[in-house]
C-alpha cells in the first residue's frame, strides 16, 4: 500500500503537470510544473517527505535507463544530424568550459562579498 | 535468425536495456573511468548488436510487430513513459538540499543563473556562426541540464531529442574531466561555489565529480541540477521565442 499510495501522489503532480502545460500557452514540458509543485507542496508541509520519497527514490534510481533508448534512436534518420557535428563538438567542450568558469567565479565573488559583510557586522 | 526470434517475442528491448545497462554500471565500478559513461557505452553496445544482426529498431524500441502493423509497446520505449512522474521526483532530492539554499541564497541563484545565461548564451553564438535553422538551435539549447530536464525541453519546443540526449551526456562527461583543472585555473576554491561550477556546467555527471571534492560540492552541485533546470526551462522557452 505504501507503494501504491507514492505512486498515485506523484502521478497526480505529472497529471496537474500537464494540465497546466495545456492551459498555459508556454512551451513549458508538465514535468516542470509538477516538479515545482511538488517542490512547493514538500515546503509547506502539505506533503510529507515520507509521503513520496520511498517511491521517489525508485523512480530517480532507474532514470539513466530511461535515456538508454533515445540515444540508440540515433541510428534512425541520420539525415537529420549532418551539419551537427561540429556544433555539438563545440557545445559540449567550450560551452561547457565557460558555463563551469562563469558559475564559480559568480558564486565565489557573491560569497566572498556577503561574508565580507558580515565579517563587518562581527566587527 | 537473430532478427527473426527478436522480432517474433515480446519483451527483447525492455530487457536488452536493462541487462546492457547493468553490464555498463559494472563495466565502469571496476574500471573506475568517468569516460566510460553507462548510458553511452551501453547505448552504443545495443547500436552495434542491432547493426550486426540487422534488428530493427522498430523492435527494439516498440516491442513485437503485430499483424495490423503496430507494434506490442513491450520495447524500451517502455521506459520513457516514466521520465515525467521522475522528472517530479528531482523535487524530493532539491527539497532535501534547501538548507543550502537559505544559508548562500544570492550566491547560489546569481552563480546559477550567470551559468545558466551563459550556456543558452553560447549556443546562439554557436547558432549564429554555423547558421543552424530553427530545430538544430532548439536542440542545442538545454545542453548543461539533467537528461530528464533536457529532453523534454527539446521534444517541447520541436528539437531532434537523440542529438540532445548525447550532447548533454557529452556535456556531463566534458565537464567532470575538466572540473580540477578550470577550478585551478580560475581560483574557483570555496566549496560551494566548487558546488556549483561543477552542477550548473554538468549537472548529474558534475555531480558525482562533485563527491569526489567534498560533501558540501557534492549538495552544492546536486542543488544545481534541479535550480539550474527549472531556470534553463524559462530561459530556453524565452530564447525559442524570438525571432533570430
Amino acid at each position: 500500500m505504501k507503494y501504491l499510495s507514492q505512486i498515485t501522489l506523484i502521478t497526480a503532480m505529472s497529471l496537474v503537470g500537464e494540465l497546466f502545460t495545456y492551459f498555459i500557452p508556454l512551451p513549458i514540458p508538465g514535468s516542470i510544473y509538477g516538479l515545482v509543485l511538488l517542490l512547493v507542496l514538500l515546503m509547506t508541509g502539505l506533503v510529507k517527505l515520507s509521503q513520496v520519497k520511498a517511491a521517489g527514490d525508485f523512480f530517480l534510481s532507474l532514470m539513466p535507463i530511461m535515456f538508454v533508448s533515445p540515444l540508440v534512436g540515433l541510428i534512425e534518420n541520420t539525415d537529420a544530424y549532418r551539419g551537427l557535428v561540429l556544433p555539438v563538438l563545440l557545445a559540449s567542450t567550450v560551452s561547457t568550459f565557460l558555463v563551469m568558469a562563469v558559475t564559480g567565479v559568480v558564486s565565489q565573488a557573491l560569497i566572498k562579498k556577503t561574508e565580507g559583510k558580515e565579517g563587518h557586522r562581527d566587527a | 535468425m537473430l532478427n527473426e526470434a527478436a522480432s517474433s517475442v515480446s519483451f527483447f528491448g525492455i530487457f536488452v536495456t536493462a541487462a546492457f545497462y547493468l553490464a555498463a554500471v559494472k563495466l565502469q565500478a571496476k574500471t573506475k573511468l568517468t569516460i566510460l559513461n553507462p548510458i553511452i557505452v551501453s547505448s552504443a553496445a545495443i547500436i552495434i548488436l542491432l547493426l550486426v544482426t540487422d534488428i530493427p529498431f522498430e523492435v527494439y524500441a516498440y516491442g513485437k510487430p503485430l499483424e495490423d502493423g503496430r507494434y506490442d509497446g513491450t520495447g524500451a520505449s517502455l521506459f520513457q513513459i516514466l521520465l515525467t512522474p521522475t522528472t517530479v521526483c528531482l523535487a524530493i532530492p532539491l527539497y532535501e538540499k534547501l538548507s543550502y539554499l537559505k544559508k548562500y541564497p544570492l550566491a547560489i541563484l546569481g552563480g546559477i543563473t550567470s551559468g545558466a545565461v551563459t550556456a543558452v548564451g553560447s549556443v546562439l553564438t554557436i547558432k549564429l556562426i554555423f547558421g543552424l535553422n530553427y530545430e538544430q538551435y532548439v536542440t542545442l539549447l538545454p545542453k548543461s541540464v539533467t537528461t530528464a530536464i533536457g529532453m523534454s525541453v527539446s521534444e517541447s519546443l520541436g528539437g531532434i531529442v537523440p542529438v540532445t540526449v548525447l550532447l548533454i551526456a557529452l556535456t556531463g562527461l566534458v565537464g567532470s574531466v575538466i572540473a580540477s583543472f578550470t577550478m585551478k585555473l580560475f581560483k574557483i576554491k570555496h566549496p560551494v561555489a566548487v558546488g556549483l561550477a561543477c552542477g550548473t556546467a554538468a549537472h548529474a555527471i558534475g555531480t558525482s565529480r562533485a563527491r569526489e571534492f567534498g560533501e558540501i560540492e557534492e549538495a552544492m552541485s546536486g542543488l544545481s541540477i534541479a535550480v539550474c533546470g527549472i531556470m534553463t526551462v524559462v530561459l530556453a522557452s524565452v530564447m525559442a521565442m524570438i525571432p533570430i
